[in-house]
């Protein structure tokens, strides 16, 4: 008997397995690494919650499974309950990925009989201090309430804190925090740079020496919990020299809607330039995923440049991040910088040099003037704003 | 991990669920954030685990509807597999 376990790896193209729902851009917390656009403020009309209970529909019947319902906050949705509830009903695991924020003990059962499968709950750091700088709010003690709630109601917890320069010295404090609270899984996610992180890049890299000092903290805490709490690290690629099989290669698995129907194929797509994102007002999902300009251009390797084209390493990374060689080199087809075969790849080792030198301040003494925070009234481009 | 029992009963871990998928044609099992797509030996196995059969009976029952003998060894394998990567834990 073959008992062998197939990873997950779609054919080209396969269906949608993932899907997002950024259900609002909406958030209390203004967080200096969020992935959101800086132009969200001018994003259009929230869906309703037929558009999103059509999108559950369609997107089921092509065969998603893994539904994360997100933001924003998406706890701010007053109709989060009823959008889970038919999400259940159809099939798919139900993944709520929020902040805390906006979580009461009446919410949490009634998500837990609408079929909630599982809370990601999310810390800025271990430290009340901290976690409220980063976030430019108040919100420790909320969330640590959340936590004992997520435990109450016996959900799965995965406790996500984002890493960077001023929180990755308190590694080993997060994860006495992880197991206090009762999480099962903790992701300890680095920044990636892009969005509002993007903006303040320079100030969140942290040195290779404070890289190396958490994995060697998180080898000791997986020695000593074992399998108990299963701890992933999401490497800082620029700190690597092959570059990251984003989203398993543009249009293989991951679909995103984000709060105004706009579909993407990565929740950072939007920014590039010369393709065109269809909105589920105006298109079915089977249109958008199989049909559209905008998910077809990546497919494949068609579009790839050199040193990609004839990398016998294409099948395995799809050449990286497409957002990623935009920001960096200006052209969305050119190879992920990361990889160190990439003719650009000095932007990535400069940046990191960069950083070292940046004034951003340490985990004891942050310098806030030189961090962007999240913040509504602010769109892009900026240059010389200073947080409130 | 310690050896498993002929008399232990394993289950799909909490919070995790195993479903049959048409647009995969194939059994996953689906656990926070994340997907395996199972091979059909797999999930035959896995779909058995159901907290109230014991090893002995998963085997017993494996063999008489495939129509083998001698799965023992594998099964408490892949069982053991399952439970390391915290797909199945152990009823007692």
């Amino acid at each position: 008997m073959n008992t062998r376990i197939e990873l997950t790896s779609a054919a080209r193209p396969g269906p949608p397995l993932w899907l997002l729902l950024e259900l609002t851009y909406r958030c209390p917390l203004h967080c200096v690494f969020c992935y959101n656009p800086t132009d969200f403020a001018n994003t259009g009309q929230e869906l309703g919650t037929d558009d999103w209970i059509r999108v559950l529909r369609e997107a089921r019947s092509l065969g998603a499974v893994q539904l994360g319902l997100s933001g924003g906050e998406p706890l701010a949705r007053e109709d989060l309950e009823p959008i889970v509830a038919q999400a259940h009903t159809l099939g798919f695991y139900t993944n709520l990925i929020t902040s805390g924020i906006g979580m009461t003990e009446t919410r949490i059962k009634a998500l837990k009989d609408a079929g909630l499968d599982h809370i990601q709950l999310s810390f800025q750091d271990s430290s009340r201090e901290m976690n409220d700088f980063l976030s430019s709010t108040r919100t420790f003690e909320l969330k640590s309430q959340v936590a004992a709630l997520i435990r109450k109601y016996d959900y799965p917890m995965v406790l996500n804190v984002v890493l960077h320069r001023l929180n990755i010295d308190h590694v080993g404090e997060i994860l006495e925090m992880a197991e206090r609270i009762g999480a099962q899984y903790v992701e300890l996610a680095n920044t990636q740079y892009y969005g509002w992180a993007w903006l303040n890049r320079d100030r969140l890299l942290p040195s290779r020496e404070q890289l190396r000092r958490a994995e060697e903290t998180l080898q000791r805490f997986r020695a000593r919990v074992g399998e108990k709490i299963q701890v992933f690290f999401v490497v800082p690629d620029y700190f690597e020299t092959r570059p990251k099989a984003c989203m398993n290669g543009l249009g293989s698995v991951f679909l995103t809607i984000t709060p105004d129907g706009t579909a993407l194929p990565c929740h950072a797509a939007r920014m590039l330039p010369g393709l065109t994102f269809p909105n589920v007002r105006e298109a079915s999902v089977q249109a958008i995923w199989y049909d559209s300009q905008g998910f077809n251009h990546f497919r494949g390797d068609g579009w790839m440049k050199e040193p990609c084209r004839s990398c016998p390493e294409k099948t395995r990374d799809f050449g990286g991040c497409r957002c990623q060689a935009f920001l960096l080199t200006g052209d969305a087809a050119n190879a992920d910088p990361v990889c160190d075969l990439s003719p650009h790849h000095h932007l990535v080792t400069e940046a990191v040099e960069r950083a070292a030198h940046s004034g951003a301040g340490s985990a004891s003494k942050p310098n806030e003037k030189v961090l962007l925070f999240r913040d509504h009234r602010i769109s892009i481009p900026v240059t010389t704003l200073q947080p409130d | 991990m310690s050896e498993l029992g002929a008399t232990a009963r394993p289950a799909i871990a909490h919070g995790l669920r195993l479903q049959w998928e048409p647009a995969q044609e194939a059994h996953v099992l689906l656990y926070p954030e994340g997907m395996v797509k199972l091979n059909g030996s797999a999930a035959a196995i896995l779909s058995r685990c159901d907290g109230i059969r014991t090893l002995t009976d998963i085997v017993a029952d494996l063999e008489r509807s495939y129509g083998v003998a001698g799965l023992s060894d594998e099964v408490a394998a892949f069982i053991a597999l399952a439970v390391a990567r915290c797909w199945l834990e152990i009823r007692p």
